[in-house]
């Protein structure tokens, strides 16, 4: 039988909505990863000592580096919002309604950012 | 049909994207932003205070937890992303995208056993 | 009466190399399903024009199309949420197109009868009937209401990234029999969840759930089962599971 393939074209998720968020989601663990890396930096200066460590505490400020880390909470805030509203879904048979996981998961995320939060204050 | 080996990266995927959904945002909020602009003083992140904190066993746990697992989830996610651009994705690609997360966390895991 | 207009891929493969737009000018009333409107064409205006249909009312599954690029069924939705149009229609995307609107769905068939979707008992109730609780129905319920539309598979990119993929609506019916209280055959199906294109293809965009057009979430049925899959995976050597 002749049947007629249609290319998949790579830009298929600009089609619908729906699928840009999805890449939006999907891009959020670029900047998480990039994170992890300057974490990984960081303590690389901090074992290298101080002088080394204050070093790269000046980069942190610096205004591009301000502005990619607002980027980056965006992003990791959106992946955390998507990570809790879709974990209903990856959950074996619960007694409880797919609302009350999202609305416990966003808790869990404000209880541990002020107790971070408040660890971090010296 | 072939098992796939996919368990042993998702479970990784998993705690890393449960981690960083938890505490990812605070972390970037408090020391790509708070810190520089001084939201909150500048001793918070000082040199003496995370030689101490580094020190800490629960300190040095804690660093390679998170520098590991939010790699592991990065970069498994990266690795899919790939294929989802239309790119054929290889099993040198798939070593090449865990490996620099392995190797980041034996990196994270080397340093903190440095430190002291 | 206002008249809408819809554009129809048409492909006849005796003479065309690839698909083209057809534009029609349909004369609607506001209760008029998309589906009525390929029927006035196919009766009025072009006879060539071919689709599947059958029961009108969502429970055949026949009528699947793609609406100004969604997946839908034709005979749920209506022109008047179209008007003015142009309403673009084409078949059901990620699938071969045979002609005009149908698609061939071999390679759905072939993969469902893989999944072994069929009541595999526990136990032989003898003369008896199963018993089951209406939580033991709760279980498995709302996967059992899958007319197989194929909406999910044009809904699912990563069917369209990858064909070998075994995809929603399959996956969600095999989870059908393995959530059902008496059923005794998850262990074979096992290997079909546990392989690279079984669970493992999905990577959870969550759309196949949005298009389905009978609430079955095969999102969730996929998903439940990548924890299947990883306790197979680790705890295997502990203890012998069904066949392999």
């Amino acid at each position: 039988m002749k049947t007629y393939r249609r290319p998949v074209s790579a830009t298929w998720w600009r089609r619908n909505p729906y699928y840009v968020w999805y890449m939006v989601r999907e891009a959020s663990c670029v900047v998480l990863t990039l994170y992890a890396l300057t974490l990984l930096v960081g303590v690389a200066r901090l074992a290298q000592g101080e002088v080394r460590y204050e070093d790269w505490l000046e980069r942190l400020s610096r205004p591009w580096a301000i502005a990619y880390h607002v980027l980056a909470f965006l992003l990791v805030a959106y992946h955390a919002w998507t990570w809790f509203r879709i974990m209903p879904k990856t959950l074996p048979r619960v007694p409880v309604p797919d609302k009350a996981i999202v609305v416990a998961g966003v808790a869990a995320i404000g209880v541990c950012s002020m107790l971070l939060w408040w660890a971090a204050r010296p | 049909m072939k098992r796939s080996n996919k368990p042993i990266f998702w479970s990784l995927f998993g705690a890393g994207g449960m981690l960083s959904a938890l505490i990812g945002p605070v972390l970037i909020f408090i020391t790509g932003i708070a810190v520089p602009l001084g939201l909150i003083p500048r001793e918070a992140m000082g040199y003496e205070r995370m030689r101490v904190f580094a020190q800490n066993g629960f300190g040095k746990v804690a660093i390679v937890l998170v520098i590991g697992l939010f790699l592991f989830h990065g970069l498994h996610r990266m690795y899919h992303s790939v294929h989802d651009f239309g790119i054929h994705v290889t099993p040198a690609m798939k070593a090449a995208f865990h490996g620099v997360a392995l190797l980041g966390t034996l990196a994270a895991v080397y340093l903190v056993s440095v430190i002291g | 009466m206002r008249t809408i207009a819809i554009e129809c891929l048409r492909y006849h493969p005796e003479t065309d190399e690839a698909p083209r737009w057809q534009r029609y000018e349909v004369p609607f009333s506001d209760d008029m399903s998309v589906l009525q409107g390929l029927q006035h064409i196919k009766d009025e205006l072009d006879g060539s024009l071919t689709f599947r249909w059958s029961c009108r009312m969502a429970i055949c599954g026949s009528c699947g199309l793609m609406l100004n690029g969604v997946p839908k069924l034709g005979c749920e939705h209506f022109l008047r949420d179209y008007y003015p149009g142009p309403l673009r229609i084409e078949p059901l995307t990620h699938f071969p197109i045979v002609r005009d609107l149908a698609i061939d769905q071999s390679d759905f068939l072939a993969k469902l009868e893989s999944a072994k979707p069929w009541l595999m008992p526990k136990a032989d109730p003898g003369e008896a009937p199963h018993r089951q609780t209406p939580k033991q129905l709760d279980d498995y319920y709302q996967y059992s209401k899958c007319i197989n539309c194929l909406l999910c598979y044009a809904a699912c990119p990563q069917y369209g990234l990858n064909e070998k993929f075994t995809g929603p609506a399959v996956l969600a019916l095999l989870h059908r029999y393995n959530a059902d209280s008496r059923d005794g055959g998850k262990g074979e199906r096992m290997p079909l969840v546990n392989a690279e294109d079984g669970v493992w293809g999905c990577t959870l965009v969550g759309y196949c759930s949005e298009v389905c057009p009978k609430g079955v979430d095969p999102a969730r049925a996929v998903n439940q089962n990548k924890i299947e899959s990883t306790k197979d995976y680790f705890l295997r050597f502990l203890a012998p599971r069904g066949s392999k």
